[in-house]
């Protein structure tokens, strides 16, 4: 009895520990999208980059690959979250004046050939046996107490890039974001640098992709090229955000946790199954998400938080902005 | 330069034409409906499997089962259409493109459902290629494709170019707006664009499926080098989408043979890599495509 | 008779309305321009009575048939055809394929209609196999006026169909306008040079923002000097 119990607890930490860590990644989304309006659909590059960025700087030397230069943890996060930065300058240098659908073929586009420089480039990343013995602060706690210390890290992360979006949305940066969203032509007549203003969007959303890849090779001790799969990084991580509701970064994280969860029971009850009916119940999971997109689409636009829509009486308040 | 011809130009262009076939329907979609379709390369994985069960069942070659795969997947698309982007039509483009990218995964979980995840065949056994002149090496699947590809664009072209449906999808295609003040019946236009972008990504998928092999994500791997395609040959532009698709193709392809050095010009595990830099490219110094198509 | 009547027409697009209470009537073979200044919703006023502008109040009556907001579609089988201002033809189609999309709604013989609309623009049966986005301003313009011709209407909107084209070109257009209108078909145009409309119109309405400010007959309107003044530039 005892046991089940503490059976039931290390799942639910580690539920949650993977759905904080996937609420990360839905924030940098949300500020891309649901604030700035930019279709990225290659979350998983910006994912892989800060995955492999941690685990090269924080792993033990190793001959496998490049590295690794056993540096502490903290430093190896912010180096995801500066490469993911860098890379996403870069790309959005080059990507954002396109059009929102051929933005988001690009972006897919760009992370599929990060994939595939992960998995060729094997002096570098060990190829497709992927990086090991990435560390995990705590790690040498004894049971429950490192898993729910690691949370602990986690639940830091998600408070901390909350606080630091929220502000940045209120902040008169914020407002100015969600006037080009609404109405870029508007925007720019009233002076205001819409290249510059989304590449700045585009660069502080991707750096969180990146923090989000980086705490996943903590947590699982490990990062691999198949942990870069478009369906459990991009995809799921949209599916989270539209429904928690676009725009709205409590939202965003309420979606992720949602999604996180009906995700894995589902997982949970498909392992009570026999084999055979097992990986066909897997494969209607993935189905019924799909649904659940299609049904709040159609229903919920706006998600389980809308976006708070400015009322006319802040507005007066409001500092004009820069 | 026969070692070129029979294991890189062939297939390369082989490839070009199952470029060119889901390319022609993403154009065609794009043009019309104003989306990028991402279930398209799902499309094709549903035309293969189809094509799969009809072998299965009947017992025919799979050549033959092609046209019951194109008209199972076009009715599937009108299907989709008809639940999951109908309702959407008024709505920002985005939204369309997110729903047709949770479609893209509801399609290839019920092909997993269906068939399992195994990787299956059309046909046992080792399939001699015929040989011409000694040493030209031609197999018959190669030839059955080449040779159907040509028929089904033919097809194609016949039909956008003298019937009033494939005129009035050029129109719509032109300016959607400006076909419903003629009065053109737009729905009807979206349902034959359903019908010939899905038929033709079905053909492609069981081409992909002669060629090699079917898995259930045979068709999402190739919706980004179909995007390519279809973005070079010029969005809403099925004629550029022929040459987008073969260009895609033959550039996979000759992209490992050993141009300069001995050793390939490309490494193969990069193959898959050039249509995405091509593609990336493009959309950069030329979004409009070679054939200067629609900017949106 | 009456062929239009619109009556009370107030929307726009959106929240705002921008026509206010805006009636205007077409009789059967009748020539009728729509002029005032910019922003007066002279186009608007043209859109609404096809129904591409959602009217708040107000009603259009055509033909007898209440077509108050009706679907596009229908406006075209009942025999009413719209050219617009901008992007009036299909640039990749040929000049002939633009012509048939024009019939798209009829399900009979089109050749009579094509050859009455080559017999009144001949310079496109010249160049009936060419993309008509590769012709010239004038000739594009015939190609959206024969476009709409071959609904065989009973009532022809044009907006603006003479703008950006140069004086001859614009001599030619307005002769054709009334060339079609003597196979009795009705003509509502909104115009920006006024005066020369005004001259063929049997009657013209002045807008200014979004109401109306002076019907009469078009001669009529030339000799009134407070529409000359304020909306012929004197």
């Amino acid at each position: 009895m005892e046991q089940t119990l503490f059976g039931i607890m290390m799942y639910f930490v580690a539920m949650f520990t993977i759905g904080g860590i996937y609420a990360i990644i839905v924030l940098g989304l949300n500020m891309h999208w649901g604030v700035s309006g930019l279709f990225n659909a290659g979350i998983a590059g910006f994912f892989a980059i800060g995955a492999y960025t941690t685990a090269i700087l924080t792993t033990p030397t190793s001959p496998k690959h490049l590295g690794g230069f056993d540096l502490p943890v903290w430093l190896g996060m912010l180096g995801s979250m500066v490469t993911a930065g860098i890379v996403a300058y870069g790309v959005g240098r080059i990507c954002l004046r396109l059009r929102a659908d051929y933005l988001a073929i690009a972006t897919i586009g760009i992370a599929e050939i990060f994939r595939l420089v992960l998995k060729n480039e094997t002096w570098m990343t060990n190829g497709t046996r992927g990086i090991t013995n990435v560390p995990r602060p705590f790690e040498d706690f004894a049971t429950p107490w490192s898993q729910i210390a690691f949370l602990g890290v986690v639940i830091l992360v998600v408070a901390a890039t909350y606080f630091i979006v929220e502000r940045a949305l209120d902040a008169p940066w914020g407002r100015v974001m969600r006037a080009i969203r609404e109405n870029d032509t508007a925007a720019e007549a009233a002076g205001k640098n819409v290249v510059r203003f989304r590449l700045q969007a585009f660069v502080f959303g991707a750096m969180f992709m990146g923090l989000g890849g980086a705490m996943t090779a903590h947590a699982f001790k490990f990062i691999g090229p198949e942990a870069t799969e478009p369906l459990l990084t991009t995809f799921l991580v949209w599916v989270m955000l539209i429904i928690g509701g676009s725009g709205n970064n409590r939202g965003a994280i309420l979606g992720a946790i949602v999604v996180w969860a009906i995700w894995s029971m589902t997982q949970l009850v498909t392992g009570f199954l026999p084999p055979d009916w097992a990986v066909r119940a897997s494969l209607l999971r993935v189905f019924l998400v799909g649904l659940l997109l299609q049904v709040m689409l159609q229903n919920f636009s706006g998600g389980l938080i809308p976006e708070k829509s400015p009322k006319i009486g802040d507005r007066q308040k409001q500092t004009p902005a820069p | 330069m026969l070692e070129f011809i029979n294991f890189y130009l062939l297939p390369g262009l082989v490839l070009g034409c199952i470029y060119t076939l889901g390319a022609i329907g993403v154009s065609l979609l794009f043009g019309i409906m104003r989306f990028a379709h991402f279930a398209h390369g799902d499309m094709m994985t549903l035309g293969a499997y189809l094509a799969l069960a009809v072998v299965a069942v009947t017992g025919w070659p799979t050549i033959t089962a092609i046209p019951l795969a194109m008209l199972g997947t076009a009715a599937a698309a009108i299907f989709i259409d008809r639940f999951a982007y109908r309702p959407f039509r008024a709505s920002p483009t985005i939204i369309i493109v997110i729903a047709s990218f949770g479609v893209a995964l509801m399609v290839r979980s019920v092909i997993q459902i269906g068939w399992g995840l195994e990787i299956e065949s059309y046909a046992t056994g080792i399939q001699r290629p015929l040989i011409f002149f000694d040493s030209l090496r031609l197999s018959k699947n190669h030839i059955q494709i080449l040779v159907s590809t040509v028929l089904l664009v033919t097809a194609m072209h016949y039909f956008l170019s003298r019937t009033k449906t494939g005129k009035a999808m050029r129109a719509m295609s032109d300016d959607p707006d400006l076909a419903r003040i003629t009065g053109i019946d737009t729905e009807r236009v979206v349902t034959w664009t359903w019908i010939i972008g899905a038929g033709l990504a079905a053909a492609a998928g069981v081409f992909v499926g002669m060629d090699t092999q079917l898995n259930t994500f045979m068709g999402w791997n190739l919706l980004l080098p179909v995007f390519a395609a279809a973005i070079l040959g010029g969005i809403g532009r099925p004629y550029g989408a022929i040459a987008g698709g073969m260009v895609i193709g033959l550039a996979e392809e000759l992209s490992t043979y050993p141009w300069i050095t001995d050793a390939p010009l490309l490494s193969p595990g990069y193959k898959t890599g050039v249509a995405f830099g091509i593609m990336i490219i493009l959309l950069i110094w030329r979004p409009s495509g070679l054939f200067r198509g629609r900017v949106f | 008779m009456t062929l239009l009547e619109a009556t009370g027409m107030t929307g726009g697009y959106g929240e705002m309305d921008i026509l206010d209470s805006v009636h205007m009537s077409v009789d059967k073979g009748e020539i009728v321009s729509i002029i005032g200044p910019n922003g007066a919703g002279k186009s608007t006023a043209m859109k609404a009575i096809f129904g591409i502008v959602h009217l708040r109040q107000g009603r259009v009556i055509f033909d007898g048939d209440d077509i108050t907001n009706a679907a596009t579609q229908t406006q075209v089988q009942r025999g009413m055809a719209y050219v617009p201002q901008e992007r009036n033809i299909f640039p990749n189609l040929s000049v002939h394929e633009n012509l048939e999309m024009g019939a798209f709604s009829r399900n009979d013989d089109i050749t009579a209609s094509l050859d009455h609309v080559y017999e009144l623009f001949p310079p496109l049966r010249e160049k009936m196999r060419q993309p008509a986005g590769e012709l010239s301003g004038g000739q594009r313009q015939m190609v959206a006026i024969g476009r709409a011709l071959m609904v065989t209407p009973k009532l022809l909107m044009l907006d603006e169909p003479t703008a950006g084209l140069s004086p001859k070109f614009m001599a030619e257009i307005f002769d054709r306008i009334i060339a079609v209108n003597s196979t009795g078909i009705g003509i509502l145009m909104v115009e920006q040079n006024a005066r020369q409309a005004l001259e063929i119109s049997h009657r013209g309405y002045v807008l200014a923002t979004g109401r109306n400010r002076f019907t009469d007959a078009g001669a009529n309107l030339l000799a009134n000097e407070e529409v000359t003044k304020s909306f012929l530039g004197g």
